[in-house]
């Protein structure tokens, strides 16, 4: 998937209408699929967006058109703008710096480390991302809460920890998120550092090129398709990004750590306003969608 | 794929199948958690009541084990489908009216016309229920108050006269300030504040300040929310001021949603907390078979009314909610679903619910029982509380006013703004959920 290739066949275009047709009727169940269960929802979405549908009262019985109402709404009230801050802050932290550049790091050192040492670190990496959602959400509670791991550690050090899910919520889930994820980065660079061929590093290594410049000018190049796909992943994975944050913090203190789609379940489920919480998911799905473009954008030119 | 369909067509057939004539099946939906089973008890003895004199007729419970909020949540998603809403459910009475007017609940006004029972219920009760049409579209389980509830020996140690009974808000800060000075470690006098606890935030707490200062929340005459009132800012200060000062619990454990069971099931029993703002059914986690047995609350702790800002008449405040069973509109058995209705509020089934729940009762008999006034030690200082009581503004925009005023008490506690911004702030959320229109400045 990272690194497709495959040219287009010739046979395909010469065959017949109603053949091509034909040869598409494998896929239709799971288009079929798609659609009713993935597309129908989204388009769902985008159209309560526009109404004030609402979980109780009147507007449950009777959703009225108000156009771009809920849009509008978004950049009037503070909750909006600081969501969608937050959203891009705990992308940017946790997802491509953390863990893009923790899994990168981790790959490169086993891929030279010893044996025993690079399987360990590899085991205890892989841990938290095979953890379901629900339990290394609940793990890092009992780690960061005002009681948990963390405090009753440096407690024993004679240190007093802060409430770090109150103090630092941002922080605590970012870090919960880089442990939980990059495992993720680390199995695709390894798979793709293992990929550079052994001779062009030797030859380098012949030129006289020290360990950072073969990185920079050889390794990073080489896997650049893996980089960008990575990313790609790692992003739209992180973006959508609830049980964690939920769990740990449920988004406060005071808004303090509701991303996006906290946001989006607060105002639709706990304040029975369906109409503004679908306009926020629709936010984050065209968020989605420009960071989805962009990357692609980013494979094609790695192709070339 | 296609044993996964056959799969599919199979559970989605099966309860539909046996709905003939001479089987018919209700559906109950209430909420259950591991501290709240009294209405579990109820409902299962209701069914059992209900199906033997109802041949053919299944009683299905389906209790959701959720908090309040997220209980009312997933019942008002089931009732957006006719196939998923339920015939008989459990509903809290303030979204009573915003639940009408989604066309959930059916009118029940001629099924209770000729229900003998239906006048043994108080008309605070009837009221309880009754939609801004006029019609009555459910039935209450019980009623409640709320008081400060505080621990004797904590308040005796720091040198607090019992029984004690505040005047003002600033008799509580001073109380709170000496249990402070004597004991650091305690938590001297919690209010609840923030999203988290919900609906506790304003009736544990909020109301009890707003509603002394001779402010209130929605005009009734005028039929528009209060804005810009010198009472909400000043409540907001008070709950400010309790902790800052750090005699309330921490803003962090006040934003967690389970705060309510460590202040049951740990602080007050050991002594760690002087006094809190408590519903009348406290004493249902204390009791015998409640989640928190502890045989000595009925010694070891006081009742007293919240106190108005200044002292002023009547003296002090209170506020009153309560749960109803109701119907929904789209049920396919109205008639049997009233008769399960009936069958669980029945005089038998109250008195065991208000019992076990320590509900204020809402039947005259069940009230008139000895064993309802044997209950627990504190049935009559928390029904003596009804005469101060307030109820919130039964409008359907209610449930999102209150939560707009919880955010308010979260922005305040957690210090992310003062008092008058998150009063101005909650102004701006009003004008905006109900029109500027229906809004006024008092």
């Amino acid at each position: 998937m990272l690194s497709p290739e495959g040219q287009p066949s010739l046979k395909v275009r010469r065959a017949g209408g109603i053949r091509r047709r034909l040869r598409l009727l494998p896929v239709l169940p799971s288009v079929l699929l798609l659609a009713l269960f993935l597309l129908a929802p989204v388009a769902w979405s985008f159209y309560a967006s526009f109404t004030d549908v609402a979980l109780s009262g009147k507007a449950a019985r009777e959703p009225a058109w108000i156009g771009l109402d809920n849009y509008a709404r978004m950049f009037g009230e503070p909750g909006f703008p600081l969501a969608l801050w937050l959203t891009v802050v705990f992308v940017g932290a946790s997802a491509i710096a953390g863990q893009n550049i923790l899994g990168l790091a981790l790959a490169l050192l086993m891929s030279r480390g010893n044996r025993a040492l690079s399987r360990a670190v590899g085991v205890t990496v892989v841990a938290a991302w095979v953890l379901p959602e629900i339990v290394a959400a609940f793990a890092a509670y009992a780690y960061f809460s005002r009681d948990g791991t963390l405090n009753q550690l440096l407690g024993l050090a004679g240190v007093h920890g802060a409430d770090w899910l109150y103090a630092f919520p941002m922080a605590a889930v970012v870090l919960a998120n880089i442990w939980r994820g990059t495992a993720f980065s680390m199995l695709v660079y390894r798979a793709a550092l293992a990929d550079v061929p052994a001779d062009i590093m030797e030859a380098a290594l012949m030129d006289g090129a020290g360990g950072r410049q073969r990185l920079f000018f050889i390794t990073l190049p080489m896997i650049r398709n893996s980089i960008a796909g990575n990313l790609m992943l790692i992003t739209l994975q992180t973006l959508a990004v609830f049980t964690l944050i939920w769990v740990m913090t449920a988004g406060g203190p005071a808004g303090a750590s509701t991303t996006l789609p906290v946001l989006a379940y607060q105002e639709a489920f706990k304040f029975g306003d369906i109409g503004y919480g679908t306009a926020v998911a629709s936010v984050l799905i065209v968020v989605g969608m420009v960071f989805g473009v962009f990357y692609v954008r980013l494979l094609r030119e790695a192709k070339q | 794929m296609l044993a996964a369909f056959a799969l599919l067509g199979l559970s989605a057939c099966s309860p539909a199948a046996p709905q003939g004539p001479e089987t018919k099946t209700l559906k109950v939906v209430y909420q259950k958690t591991d501290s709240y089973t009294a209405l579990d008890d109820v409902l299962k003895a209701a069914k059992a009541e209900f199906e033997a004199a109802n041949k053919g007729v299944t009683v299905e419970l389906e209790p959701i084990q959720a908090n309040d909020d997220d209980y009312g949540t997933k019942l008002a998603l089931s009732q957006r489908s006719a196939e998923t809403a339920p015939d008989v459910f459990y509903e809290d009475t303030f979204k009573v009216r915003s639940d009408v007017d989604a066309g959930y609940l059916l009118k029940l006004d001629s099924y209770l016309a000729s229900w003998a029972e239906w006048g043994s219920f108080t008309d605070a009760a009837k009221a309880a229920g009754r939609a801004d049409d006029g019609g009555i579209y459910a039935v209450p389980l019980g009623t409640d108050t709320r008081a400060i509830w505080y621990n004797k020996t904590v308040l005796q140690k720091a040198g607090i006269a019992v029984p004690w009974q505040p005047r003002t808000w600033d008799d509580i800060l001073e109380a709170a300030r000496k249990m402070k000075a004597a004991d650091p470690t305690l938590v001297p006098f919690n209010m609840y504040a923030g999203k988290a606890t919900g609906e506790g935030t304003v009736m544990q707490g909020f109301y009890q300040l707003l509603y002394g200062t001779g402010s209130t929340l929605y005009d009734e005459q005028e039929k528009k929310w209060v804005v810009g009132s010198q009472g909400f800012t000043d409540s907001l200060q008070f709950l400010k001021t309790l902790y800052d000062e750090k005699l309330a619990v921490t803003p962090a454990e006040a934003l967690d949603a389970n705060v309510w069971k460590r202040v049951f099931g740990e602080w007050l029993p050991k002594g760690r907390m002087g006094a809190t703002v408590e519903g009348s059914y406290t004493p249902s986690f204390w009791q015998k078979g409640g989640a928190y047995e502890w045989p000595g609350y009925a010694k070891d702790m006081g009742v007293a009314m919240f106190p108005t800002q200044h002292g002023r008449a009547p003296g002090g405040v209170s506020m009153s909610g309560g749960w109803t069973l109701a119907i929904g509109a789209k049920t396919e058995n109205p008639d049997l679903a009233f008769t399960f209705l009936s069958t669980a509020l029945n005089r038998k089934n109250a008195l065991s619910f208000d019992v076990a729940n320590s509900q204020i009762a809402v039947r005259s008999d069940v009230a008139a029982d000895p064993g309802y006034q044997a209950a627990n030690p504190f049935v009559k200082d928390v029904s003596a509380l009804v005469s101060v009581t307030h109820f919130r503004p039964a409008t359907a925009d209610y449930p999102r006013i209150s939560s707009a005023v919880q955010e308010a008490t979260e922005a305040v506690i957690t210090g992310k703004q003062d008092p008058a911004e998150a009063a101005a702030s909650y102004d701006a959320a009003v004008k905006r959920i109900v029109g500027g229109d229906k809004v006024i400045e008092k």
